[in-house]
């Protein structure tokens, strides 16, 4: 197969960015999308051209490091799977394919299509935890947990942090990422017992971040590889209202030894 | 030859590690505050280690190749995670898990660490419940187990398909905490090219920040290595694209000993290879084999006409069909340990029989699981694989068979660790894959979760502290230091030289080419010419890749050309050493088969009179051969047997 | 305001959002009097009392507050997302969502523009600002309503202003819910029908006077 590739090439953060187009020819239908631009990088660095950066890892869809904005879409035109899952059969013989970064204030770009998404770790840094230290914790099967809450647990945690939810936001937000781990750690026991305070302060921090707010276009959900829900977000707008509203306030309490 | 001592305490295996605990030597907390710890990488081992040392009160620094901590490839695994708990009330106990990885690892890992694995695997299912993993759960609400990998007990823990991914979430959003408390920072974006020491001790790293191209120095009390397996020294295998054995190989030639390198799993069930730009394999969980049955055609002419697709697999009638695993092993039939499925695979495809269009797959076939309990069962079990398969092969596996073949996965070898997890440079640990120690020769389903966190979680907290006791007035270092300053030069020289060569062959082909070499000759099955072919072919492309190997763009920015040179320069120079261990070692065992130490069967033949031991390498220069070291294992607790399945 | 957390903003926004989709119910309800072939004098009667009743006086400023609020916050959230992506994509995004919901601050405009254009016609008569056209009483809002209706450019653009409406509540409604947090598998698909019909109603129901006006001339 051949394709015309026009891919965003950008040397560095500060520098200025442009559409190249390229061309690659006799790529096999059973190629990854990388192993297409495997391709093409070969040709480059053997012509002393310069190799297009972009960010790559498991190549198996779970790692989340991918995230290339492909025709218009996140991750391209599959549902339901990351670009690295992505096989050239799904284009058509000649096609014209647009590669872009992931855009977003809160990503800034390092180079080409490799993008900084340091803010979704800091979002977890703010309270994507259970503050539970190693030892000292109860038998696992003390706390039944009903099958369906660990279930829709599960759904939410099967978030790979990609950012395509940012990417695919017109406002780009990332409720879609928080609500995923907010819901994940409200529905179950052990998440429970510090669910207000987590709600408010992920909420606190991803405001500072520089994402947009959410709209609920649902763009999020239809291009989350793991297909997670848009419930989440509600869920989180509910814990985050009844936490605002109802929680308990922190006494400080001085303790002397 | 040196006969290394494991430093394995006295006293009965079952008490050993108690014993151990209650008589370490402890630091005082505000001392703990005083002291820094290196950790490399964010795995499973990696990410549990730094976020418990944070906890206790380290100052710990955490490094990672990737732009974020969670993207370690211990995400990937899927089947699940083993722990003798017992809950299904199936007969498991510490020993049997003991018992069951010992052999499983074909009588070639050390009694008292497998032991400890065991003893602390239950805590770790109470900790990652306790961090909100969303583990399976029956209807009462209780943890659901299933058996995995063969086992005759229901001891395996798993969160669907994505185990991995969720164990490795657990300890990333603990390590998360401890980044915002101030006691863990973070490196991402950041490879680790030197180990530095300072009078002996391992007293820091030298790093390169993967976006600027700084080469920074970094120092601490401690150092320690969960850096992951080699298992892309293969080029094709299932591990990450980035995932590379630079930082165990720079501790390595710094002083630190490379045990049974030649240990390497290949996996039974991953998607074949289609075709030359191929670059990297995609496991299917093991758990497939539980309902799949595994065959190749009978008759050579089924082979001819299933390859040029004049009739499919259904089309062949049952009494043709080679179901060779139950031929061969009736007792465990499909579910025998990875190492024997592969090898079987390897067997049928060499003799002529394998399918696909390249002649090197065989059959995974769900029409019997299908018809005996239904579609939708076996949508709830195995959905979400046959989907990933049906995107990579666009075959649905509901309709047509799978198409398997093994490939690289897992490296049992790794820096040799005291019982401690302490290399042979005192205050190096190493943890996780990047050790050799629990798996022996080949490791069990399951097993390899429960030692990357046993490691991080509860071995290495306690292990450390009765090394940093001694440490406590040791003031925090200067990275001015000229060990600093020689090590830092050192690595800017390396890359600087590499650039140089200008040569016309990208990384990657070289990368390919050591794959190949090492597939062909040092992979399912070895033999002495074969291996002595490779170590002639593998120093060619060591010269080679000195002069020839071309790196576009500049060091001080984001060049990921650059990165991989660094890494295959390391790997070419581990596959040497693979193969001299794989030569020396005169035996078959586990994941190591040596043409020709087999029984009449073809199984593997160990040797225990000369081989009941680990190799462990010990670097001597540049253009010198590594030199040869042995621990001797005991075995106090099992009888050596012959491994059978039949 | 920039205090406000994201969410909270959203849930402002979507509270008052909910009180002025209430509020149109009731102003289509005395529109509709309009139809009645009794000379305006139903429509007059409901308009009187509308303008006189304390209660609804003091609804009256809730409902100000109400917009304000909506259109305040509004503008706030739509310059922050914009702000969010500061370069945009070459290929704009074409994922599987409603189109439509894209553009909520657009028929927003579209909606403020003609409540802009409502107030002269109506409100600031009423309270006295602007002159009534010669001929027409200062509450004579049926024969206002009639005169303005009769110009077939104004009933295009107050049919085009509420097929603007409809989009937006369309979206709106169910995206309230999602906001406040009442998104559920057992009955998001209703509320999201719901949400359609009414804001179909909605616009169908203002749309029918001019309509009728225009074609009827009764």
């Amino acid at each position: 197969m051949n394709f015309t590739l026009k891919i965003w090439r950008q040397k560095n953060v500060a520098a200025k960015g442009e559409l190249i187009a390229y061309d690659v020819s006799g790529i096999s239908p059973d190629s990854s999308f990388f192993e297409m631009l495997d391709t093409l990088n070969q040709k480059l660095i053997m012509t002393g051209g310069d190799p297009v950066a972009f960010d790559h890892d498991c190549r198996e869809g779970i790692c989340g490091t991918c995230s290339l904005y492909i025709n218009g879409r996140p991750h391209g035109p599959v549902k339901g799977v990351t670009t690295c899952q992505l096989h050239m059969r799904s284009f058509v013989d000649g096609d014209t394919i647009h590669i872009e970064p992931w855009r977003a204030k809160a990503f800034p770009i390092i180079r080409d299509l490799v993008v900084d998404r340091s803010a979704l770790d800091k979002i977890i840094q703010a309270g994507g935890y259970v503050s539970v230290n190693t030892g000292g914790v109860p038998d696992a099967n003390t706390i039944p947990i009903p099958k369906e809450k660990s279930e829709a647990a599960m759904d939410a945690a099967a978030c790979i942090g990609c950012g395509a939810c940012v990417a695919a936001c017109s406002n780009a937000a990332a409720m879609l990422f928080i609500g995923a781990k907010v819901s994940h750690l409200a529905l179950l026991p052990q998440g429970r017992v510090e669910a207000s305070k987590r709600v408010q302060k992920m909420v606190a921090c991803v405001d500072t971040l520089g994402f947009g707010n959410c709209s609920n276009t649902y763009a999020c959900e239809a291009e989350c590889p793991k297909g997670i829900s848009v419930v989440n977000i509600a869920r989180m707008n509910r814990e985050f209202i009844g936490a605002k509203l109802f929680s308990e306030k922190e006494k400080v309490v001085k303790v002397s030894f | 030859m040196t006969r290394l001592n494991a430093r394995i305490p006295e006293g009965p295996v079952a008490s050993k590690w108690s014993d151990y605990k209650s008589s370490c030597k402890l630091v005082n907390p505000s001392n703990k505050r005083k002291l820094d710890i290196i950790v490399v990488g964010t795995g499973l081992a990696g990410a549990s280690a730094a976020a418990s040392l944070g906890e206790l009160g380290y100052k710990v620094k955490v490094f990672c190749y990737q732009d974020s901590p969670r993207r370690a490839h211990s995400i990937a695994a899927q089947g699940g995670i083993n722990a003798a708990k017992n809950y299904p009330n199936d007969g498991d106990s510490a020993f049997r898990l003991f018992y069951d990885t010992i052999k499983g690892g074909d009588y070639r890992a050390r009694e008292a660490n497998v032991y400890r694995l065991a003893q602390v695997s239950n805590q770790i299912i109470d900790l990652c419940v306790a961090q909100g993993v969303p583990f399976a759960r029956e209807y009462g609400g209780l943890l659901a187990n299933r058996s995995f990998g063969g086992a005759q007990v229901s001891r395996t823990f798993y969160a669907r398909g994505q185990t991995g991914q969720q164990l490795l979430l657990g300890a990333y959003s603990a390590l998360s905490r401890q980044i915002a408390l101030g006691n863990v920072t973070l490196f991402n974006r950041r490879d680790v090219l030197d180990t530095v020491l300072v009078d002996g001790k391992a007293r820091g790293i030298i790093t390169r920040n993967l976006v600027t191209g700084d080469i920074e120095r970094h120092a601490a009390h401690a150092v320690v290595l969960a850096s992951g397996g080699y298992g892309n020294v293969f080029f094709l295998s299932t591990n990450a694209m980035g995932s590379n054995v630079t930082p165990a190989w720079s501790a390595y030639k710094k002083g630190a000993m490379f045990a049974n390198p030649c240990f390497t799993q290949i996996h039974p069930t991953c998607i074949p290879v289609h075709g030359d730009t191929q670059s990297k394999l995609t496991l299917m969980s093991e758990s497939l084999r539980n309902d799949g049955r595994i065959w190749v055609p009978l008759k050579k002419k089924d082979v001819e006409k299933l390859r040029t697709q004049s009739i499919k697999p259904s089309d062949i009638p049952e009494e043709d069909r080679d179901y060779y695993l139950e031929r061969r092993y009736p007792a465990f039939g499909n579910l025998v340990p990875r190492d024997v499925a592969s090898r079987a695979a390897k067997e049928r495809c060499d003799a002529g029989f394998g399918v696909g269009s390249t002649g090197v797959a065989v059959y995974l076939d769900f029409a019997d699981a299908i018809k005996r309990k239904g579609h939708d069962t076996i949508d709830a079990l195995y959905g979400n694989l046959f989907q990933m398969y049906e995107q990579i092969v666009a075959e649905n596996p509901y309709e047509t068979p799978m198409m398997i073949y093994p490939a690289v996965h897992y490296t049992m070898g790794g820096l040799w660790v005291d019982y401690e997890l302490m290399t042979t440079i005192p205050g190096l640990f190493a943890i996780g894959e990047c050790n050799f120690s629990d798996h022996g020769a080949n490791r069990l389903g399951a097993s390899a979760l429960m030692q990357g966190l046993a490691d991080g979680y509860f071995v290495l907290p306690y292990t450390i502290g009765n090394y940093l006791a001694a440490e406590i007035h040791t003031p925090r270092f200067d990275t001015g230091a000229s060990e600093f300053t020689i090590a830092a030069q050192g690595v800017t020289d390396r890359l600087k030289k590499m650039k140089e060569s200008a040569g016309k062959e990208s990384v990657d082909s070289f990368h390919r080419r050591l794959g190949k070499i090492m597939w062909e000759y040092c992979g399912m099955a070895r033999n002495d010419a074969g291996l002595t072919e490779a170590l002639y072919q593998i120093t060619e492309l060591r010269h080679e890749y000195a002069r020839g190997v071309r790196i576009p763009g500049g060091f001080d920015e984001y060049n990921p050309e650059l990165e991989k040179a660094c890494r295959v320069a390391d790997f070419i120079e581990l596959g040497e050493l693979m193969v001299r261990d794989a030569q020396q070692r005169k035996e078959s065992c586990g994941g190591h088969f040596r043409e020709e130490y087999q029984t009449s069967e073809g199984e593997a033949l160990r040797n225990d009179e000369r081989f009941a031991s680990v190799s462990a390498w010990e670097y001597k220069g540049r253009e010198v051969a590594a030199s040869l070291n042995r621990e001797d294992l005991q075995f106090n607790e099992i009888k050596l047997s012959q491994r059978s399945y039949k | 305001m920039f205090l406000y957390s994201s969410i909270t903003k959203k849930v402002l926004m979507a509270l008052a959002g909910l009180f002025l989709v209430t509020f149109l119910s009731v102003h289509l309800g005395i529109n509709l009097m309009l139809l009645k072939n009794d000379g305006g004098r139903l429509f007059t009667e409901a308009a009187t009392f509308m303008g006189t009743n304390a209660l609804i006086k003091v609804f009256e400023v809730v409902l100000f507050v109400g917009f304000l609020l909506h259109i305040i916050v509004g503008v706030l959230v739509s310059s922050q997302n914009k702000a969010a992506r500061p370069s945009p994509y070459a290929v704009s995004n074409s994922s599987d969502t409603s189109l439509l919901s894209k553009y909520m601050f657009h028929t927003g405009v579209i909606v403020f523009l003609f409540l802009l254009l409502h107030f002269f016609d109506f409100y600031f008569i009423k309270i006295g600002l602007v002159a009534p056209p010669p001929g027409v009483a200062i509450h004579d809002f049926y024969s206002r309503t009639l005169l303005l209706f009769s110009t077939p450019w104004y009933s295009l653009l107050y049919i085009f202003c509420f097929i603007a409406l409809g989009i937006h509540l369309n979206h709106a409604i169910q995206s309230a819910f999602q906001t406040l947090g009442w998104n559920h598998g057992k009955y998001m698909d209703a509320v999201k029908f719901l949400g359609s019909a009414y804001s179909l109603i909605i616009t169908a129901g203002f749309t029918l006077v001019p309509i009728c006006i225009l074609f009827l001339k009764h």
